[in-house]
C-alpha cells in the first residue's frame, strides 16, 4: 500500500519533468506549499482497534475489514489501515507507528483504555490528523473530532425496563457483572436507575468478566445459593452462554428468563425463534466501528459537516426485529 | 478425598516433618471447607460440592500432569493455550464430520482421538526443543503458549467456535452425566490421579522424574536417560491436557480466544499449594490433587457469599493461596532440624 511520503515525493516527479535540477528543488517547494495539489492525493486512514481477544473485539475486527473493504471499493482515493494491538502499550506504539510510517490523515481509535491513549491520541492530533474516537472517551476533552460510542448507560437502562415490565415489577433477581470498568459500572448504574422504585430484588451481583466460563460458574453458585430466582441479566452475550448451560444443567429453565447484551448472532438466532429463556437481547454493537469509519471518510469526501459526538442507541432485540441485526457471517 | 494415602518419600529419614508435609495441604482444605460452611451452610449441599469438584476437574487433571514437569525439574507455561487449540480443533474436526458420519459417537471419538494425539505432540513438542534445543522451558513454553494462543484465535477467525449442536447433545454426558452419583469428569479426574500417584511414586519412571530434578548432573551420570524421561514428562502433561479438554469441551461446546486463560498460573498453583517443590525433586499427586480443590473452592466460597467486596476477590484468594502454603513450609522448617 503507497504510503503518503512516497506519494508526495512523487509529486514534484511528474510536475517537473521538463526542468532542470533547480526548478524541480522548486517545485518540491511549490508543491509542499499548496495544498491544491495534495487534494489529488490519496488520503490514508488509520484504524487502530483491540486485538480480538474476546467474542465483542473480535465483531469489532470483523467488521472494521468488511467496512474497509466497501469503502475502499468505493473511494479509489481513499487507503484504510488497520493495526490490531494486544495490549494499552502496544496500542501506543501502534499510533506512533502509524504518523511516522503511514502519514495518516486520519485515526479511527477504538482506545484499550482511556488513560494510558490519552497522551498517545493527543500527540496524533497534534500531528495534524482528524482524529475520530470509538466508544470509550479520553480522559481530556477536546483532542477529538468526533466521537462514536454506544451509550453503556442506557444499554444498562433499556435491559433494567425490559426486566422490570417483564416481570410486572416484582421479582427475584440476579447480576452477573463485567469486568470492573467504568464500561461496566455505567451499565449496572443505568441498570439499577430502571428498578428504583420497583419491588424487584437484585439478590446478589458478581462479576463474571464478560465471560463464557465464568458465567457458567458464578451462575452454578447463584442457582445453589438461590431457591428462587426469577430474571437473570448477565449484560453480556458471552456470558449468557454460560449462564445458560448452568441453568439447564439445574433443570430451572422453566423458573426465569435471561437477558444478555451487544448483539452475538447466536443468541440473537436464539430470540428470532423466540426461545422463551432468552426472551429478547440489548444492542451493543461491535459494528459501531463501522459507523466511525464512514463518517470519518465522510469528511474527506463529502461537503457536509461530520465534527461532533455521534451516539448510538441500545435498542431492544425482540423477535420481532431481530432479523435486522442478525449477521451470520460475522463471528460474533 | 480426605481417605487419600500420604505418599512414603523415597528417604525414610525425618518422618515427622514428611508426615507434615504431606498433611498439610488436607488440613488447609479442611479448614478452608469449615470457612465455607460457616458463611454459607448451602456450600455442603451435595449439589455444590459436585458441581465444585466438577469444576476443579480441568486445573485438576492439568495440574497433575505438571506434577511431574515440575517434579522433574521442567515447567510449562503453555498448557492453557494448548487447551484452547485443542479445543478449537476438536470443534472443527467434529463439525466438518457431521456430514460424513453423521451427528454420532464415530464423530464425537474422532474428536477425542485427534485431541490426545494433538496432546501429545504438542508435549513432544515442548519437550524436545527443551532438550535437545538446549532452552530454558520458561522461554519455550512460554513461546508456545503464544502459538497456540494466537493459532485458536486465528482458527476462530477472531470469534468464537461452537459446536454443533447434534454432537452436542451426543457429547454432552461426558461433562454432564454422572456414574454411580459422581459426576464424570470427577471419575476422570481420580482415575488420573491414581495412575499419576503410581507412575510417580511406585515406578522407575517416577523416581528418575525425582532423581533428575533433585540434579540434572547426578541423574546423568546414574546412567539415567535425561532428555527422554524429561520429554515423556512433557508428552504426560500434553496427554493431561488433552483429557482435560475432553470434559472441557461438552461443557458449553464452544472455544475461543478467551478459553483456558491463565490456566497454567493455576494448574502451577495448585501443584505448589500440594507440596511439590517449585524447582524440582520432589512431588506429591494427591497434594496437587488438593490444591486444585483448594482452589476452586476459594471461587466458589466468594461466590456464595456477599460479605466480601467483589472487588477484594483477588486479595482473599491471593491470601488464602500464601498463608496455605506458608503453614506447610513453616511448620517442616519448624520440625526438621
Amino acid at each position: 500500500m503507497p504510503n503518503k511520503r512516497l506519494t508526495t515525493t512523487s509529486q514534484p516527479r511528474t510536475s517537473a519533468t521538463f526542468t532542470k535540477r533547480t526548478l524541480a528543488a522548486f517545485a518540491t517547494v511549490a508543491a509542499l506549499g499548496l495544498p491544491t495539489l495534495a487534494m489529488a492525493e490519496e488520503t490514508v486512514i488509520g484504524v487502530s482497534i483491540p486485538a480480538a481477544t474476546h467474542g465483542w473485539t473480535g465483531g469489532v475486527n470483523y467488521h472494521a475489514e468488511q467496512a474497509k473493504k466497501r469503502l475502499e471499493a468505493l473511494y479509489p482515493d481513499i487507503s484504510i489501515t488497520i493495526s490490531t494491538a494486544g495490549g494499552p502499550s502496544e496500542q501506543a506504539n501502534d499510533l506512533e507507528d502509524l504518523v511516522s510510517l503511514r502519514g495518516i490523515d486520519a485515526l479511527v481509535v477504538l482506545p484499550f483504555e482511556s488513560g494510558p491513549l490519552t497522551g498517545p491520541v493527543r500527540r496524533v492530533k497534534e500531528s495534524g490528523a482528524f482524529v475520530t474516537v470509538v466508544d470509550r472517551g479520553l480522559e481530556q476533552e477536546g483532542i477529538e473530532d468526533l466521537y462514536v460510542a454506544g451509550n453503556n448507560q442506557e444499554m444498562g437502562r433499556v435491559s433494567g425496563q425490559y426486566i422490570r415490565q417483564k416481570l410486572d415489577g416484582q421479582g427475584d433477581i440476579v447480576v452477573l457483572r463485567g469486568i470492573p470498568t467504568v464500561i461496566d459500572d455505567e451499565r449496572v448504574q443505568g441498570f439499577q436507575e430502571a428498578l428504583e422504585g420497583s419491588d424487584i430484588n437484585i439478590l446478589d451481583m458478581q462479576y463474571a468478566n464478560w465471560n463464557r466460563d465464568d458465567g457458567f460458574e458464578v451462575m452454578q453458585d447463584f442457582l445453589t445459593r438461590f431457591d428462587n430466582i426469577d430474571a437473570v441479566w448477565a449484560q453480556d452475550d458471552d456470558t449468557a452462554l454460560g449462564v445458560i448451560a448452568a441453568v439447564r444443567q439445574a433443570e430451572r429453565e422453566d423458573e426465569m428468563f435471561i437477558i444478555g447484551g451487544a448483539g452475538m448472532k447466536g443468541i440473537i438466532k436464539r430470540v428470532m425463534e423466540g426461545d422463551e429463556l432468552v426472551p429478547a437481547d440489548v444492542l451493543y454493537p461491535p459494528a459501531m466501528i463501522a459507523t466511525a469509519m464512514d463518517l470519518t471518510v465522510q469528511n474527506f469526501v463529502s461537503n457536509g459537516p461530520v465534527v461532533g459526538e455521534y451516539i448510538l442507541g441500545s435498542p431492544l432485540i425482540t423477535p420481532e426485529n431481530a432479523e435486522q441485526y442478525y449477521f451470520p457471517d460475522s463471528p460474533y | 478425598m480426605n481417605s487419600a494415602m500420604p505418599d512414603t518419600k523415597p528417604s525414610g529419614r525425618k518422618r515427622a516433618s514428611v508426615d507434615i508435609m504431606t498433611w498439610g495441604p488436607f488440613i488447609a482444605l479442611l479448614a478452608l471447607a469449615v470457612l465455607g460452611v460457616l458463611i454459607n451452610p448451602a456450600f455442603l449441599g451435595l449439589d455444590n460440592l459436585s458441581n465444585m469438584l466438577t469444576r476443579s476437574a480441568f486445573i485438576g487433571v492439568i495440574a497433575i500432569g505438571a506434577t511431574f514437569v515440575i517434579t522433574a525439574g521442567g515447567l510449562d507455561l503453555s498448557v492453557g493455550s494448548m487447551a484452547a487449540f485443542i479445543a478449537g480443533v476438536m470443534i472443527i474436526l467434529m463439525n466438518s464430520l457431521v456430514e460424513q458420519f453423521g451427528a454420532g459417537l464415530t464423530t464425537v471419538l474422532f474428536g477425542v482421538g485427534a485431541s490426545l494425539l494433538l496432546g501429545l505432540c504438542a508435549g513432544f513438542i515442548n519437550g524436545v526443543v527443551t532438550t535437545k534445543g538446549k532452552i530454558e522451558a520458561f522461554i519455550v513454553t512460554l513461546g508456545t503458549m503464544g502459538i497456540y494462543r494466537s493459532l485458536v484465535t486465528y482458527l476462530a477467525d477472531g470469534g468464537t467456535l461452537s459446536l454443533d449442536w447434534g454432537v452436542r447433545d451426543i457429547y454432552r454426558p461426558v461433562y454432564y452425566a454422572s456414574l454411580l452419583g459422581i459426576p464424570v469428569p470427577v471419575l476422570v479426574f481420580l482415575v488420573v490421579a491414581v495412575i499419576g500417584y503410581i507412575l510417580l511414586n511406585h515406578t522407575r519412571f517416577g523416581r528418575y522424574c525425582f532423581a533428575i530434578g533433585s540434579n540434572e548432573k547426578v541423574a546423568e551420570y546414574s546412567a539415567i536417560s535425561v532428555d527422554r524421561i524429561k520429554t515423556l514428562t512433557y508428552m504426560l502433561q500434553g496427554l493431561c491436557v488433552a483429557l482435560a479438554t475432553i470434559i472441557y469441551v461438552p461443557r458449553l461446546g464452544s472455544a475461543s480466544g478467551a478459553t483456558g486463560v491463565l490456566w497454567e498460573l493455576e494448574a502451577i498453583a495448585a501443584v505448589i499449594i500440594g507440596g511439590t517443590v517449585l524447582k524440582g525433586g520432589h512431588g506429591r499427586i494427591w497434594g496437587t490433587v488438593v490444591g486444585a480443590i483448594m482452589l476452586t473452592m476459594i471461587g466458589n466460597i466468594l461466590n456464595l457469599t456477599d460479605a466480601i467486596s467483589n472487588y477484594l476477590n483477588g486479595t482473599v484468594q491471593g491470601i488464602i493461596i500464601i498463608v496455605a502454603v506458608y503453614l506447610q513450609r513453616a511448620s517442616w522448617r519448624k520440625l526438621a532440624p
